[in-house]
């Protein structure tokens, strides 16, 4: 296997782009991406385009060709990758393949989605699309509501109160102010958390990841093409992991377990050769509270039931004991579904180059990316490493 | 609005939604809703076909209060996983029963219910909720 480089990053802000299309967006970020390389655009061999929705919202599939040709880059190996919110995720994963495989020594991957377009019920029903319709959105269960169901089960097992799970909002908004590419710049307290409307109870507004539109996009190349870059500090990909679980949350021994998210991060440190004390900046799919704890505690950082402690300590923050989602997270840099695994990456790639601003962790080497389908359906987890 | 409407998708999944009929895995015995050929569990073919019971209780539930577009009206709701006797799970609406009344653990008994219609013309879909036991 060749050795994996990210030799470009360019994203959009997330947001409500009444003003731009889905092509819009996804062109914008990518040719960021190009010029971040320094490299011309038509050397990029493949595009990956990370997209779960443009079927329902768009009424628009075909999004390799799509881009391609509005990116004025006709002629390269193109395709969408879905897998549901972890569609950016699985993008990558190809685009790494690729590069990994020595078929392709140069390809891209864009994350996009344009979520404004539609109506909020028609939003919550095309997310659905990722739960099986026969007998889980049959029964009118939200994506909301799911990880609701989850977010009961947590809080009776481990008797953690929802004042501590909720406070990861708190904590991603308060991240989100210095990130000039973050849906809401603003922060919360905890207060205005637990007073927000209950959308699915327990959940509360503000404990939801919002709906945005927004793209973002990688260059990824091997060793070799890497001369023609005039980059000086590289980010490897260090590992590039997908698991599945069982689909849907209540067919699960324990829904609290999470298989998925442990096997994927587990292979991706792996192929890294770390182990998660190694890492110095994280990135959970907090598309609710709950499943940003969760993650925590999957990952080994906190014991059971005992996630909520490190945020409620400060230990997420940049110069905590594990930097998490220090540009936002899902919660507050936004979710735009099928881009959220790029933006991801592009947050931690900034974070090993040392262009997070405000929020830089400082001597940050080594970050690890984690994108949920579903409910943790999928789980896509990439390791990123700093290069001198 | 159903995303995809269509009229042999709900015909063909009538028995297994109006009879809870699962799946008892010849291998692990684990017992699943609805039946399918192979078990999620142990990956071994074959379930033997089952009725199962009508009776259980509620592991978690949520109370939807922002529904997808074809339940709009509906609203609040309770979905919660029921836990069948003999361990299979379902996941359901609650029905008979008021959002601030229902407990985790609260014993409940199937009952044949109408879920939604796929369009204003479109056929109307039925299927099991669960309401407190008697």
């Amino acid at each position: 296997m060749k050795r994996v480089f990210i030799v470009g990053a360019g994203a959009t802000k997330v947001g409500e782009h009444w003003d731009r299309s889905l092509r819009d967006l996804a062109v914008e970020a990518l040719l960021a991406a190009v010029r971040d390389a320094g490299i011309d655009k038509r050397d990029v061999q493949a595009l990956y385009v990370g997209n779960m929705m443009s079927g329902e919202l768009q009424g628009q599939e075909h999004l390799g060709a799509l881009v391609a040709t509005w990116a004025g880059m006709a002629g390269v190996a193109a395709f969408k990758v879905e897998a549901a919110c972890a569609s950016g995720g699985a993008a990558l994963h190809q685009a790494y393949l690729a590069v990994a495989s020595g078929l392709y020594d140069c390809v891209a991957v864009v994350g996009v989605e344009k979520m404004t377009d539609a109506l909020p019920h028609d939003v919550t029903s095309a997310l659905l699309t990722a739960e099986d319709q026969e007998y889980v959105v049959f029964t009118g269960a939200t994506f909301v509501g799911l990880n609701a169901l989850v977010y009961r089960m947590y809080m009776s097992r481990y008797g953690v109160k929802q004042e501590d799970v909720a406070r990861f909002a708190v904590h991603c908004h308060k991240m989100a102010v210095n990130n000039p590419y973050a849906q809401f710049r603003r922060e919360v307290t905890l207060e205005e958390v637990m007073s927000s409307p209950p959308i699915a109870d327990p959940i509360r507004l503000l404990e939801c990841a919002p709906v945005g539109d927004g793209a973002a996009a990688l260059v990824l190349c091997n060793e070799d093409f890497l001369k023609r870059s005039p980059r000086d500090v590289l980010v490897e990909v260090a590992g590039s992991a997908v698991a599945t679980d069982i689909l849907s949350v209540h067919e699960r021994r324990d829904p609290l377990a999470m298989a998925g998210f442990r096997k994927a991060a587990e292979a991706a440190m792996k192929r890294a050769g770390i182990e998660a004390k190694d890492v110095d900046v994280l990135e959970v799919h907090d598309a609710f509270t709950v499943l940003g704890v969760l993650t925590l505690e999957a990952l080994g950082y906190a014991p059971p039931g005992k996630g909520w402690q490190l945020v409620a300590e400060g230990q997420l923050e940049p110069g905590g004991e594990i930097p998490t989602n220090t540009m936002g997270g899902l919660k507050a840099r936004g979710h735009p579904v099928g881009g959220t695994g790029v933006y991801q990456v592009f947050d931690i790639v900034r974070q090993l180059r040392g262009e997070a601003g405000a929020n830089q962790v400082e001597g940050a080497e080594i970050g690890l990316a984690q994108n949920l389908g579903g409910v943790a359906g999928t789980v896509a987890v990439h390791v990123l490493r700093r290069v001198r | 609005m159903v995303w995809a409407e269509s009229v042999p998708r709900v015909w063909r999944e009538r028995a297994k939604k109006y009879r809870l009929l699962g799946g008892k895995c010849p291998a692990c015995g684990s017992v699943v809703y609805p039946h399918r050929q192979v078990c999620p569990y142990c990956g071994s073919e074959g379930l033997q076909l089952v009725e199962l019971p009508r009776k259980g209780r509620v592991i978690s539930y949520t109370v939807i209060r922002h529904p997808p577009s074809d339940f709009v009206g509906k609203e609040p709701y309770v979905v919660a996983i029921v836990e069948l006797e003999g361990g299979a799970r379902v996941l359901a609406q609650l029905t008979d029963v008021k959002p601030e009344e229902v407990r985790e653990g609260m014993e409940v008994e199937a009952v044949f219910r109408r879920y939604r219609e796929q369009s204003p013309d479109g056929i109307i879909e039925y299927g099991i909720k669960f309401r407190p036991a008697h």
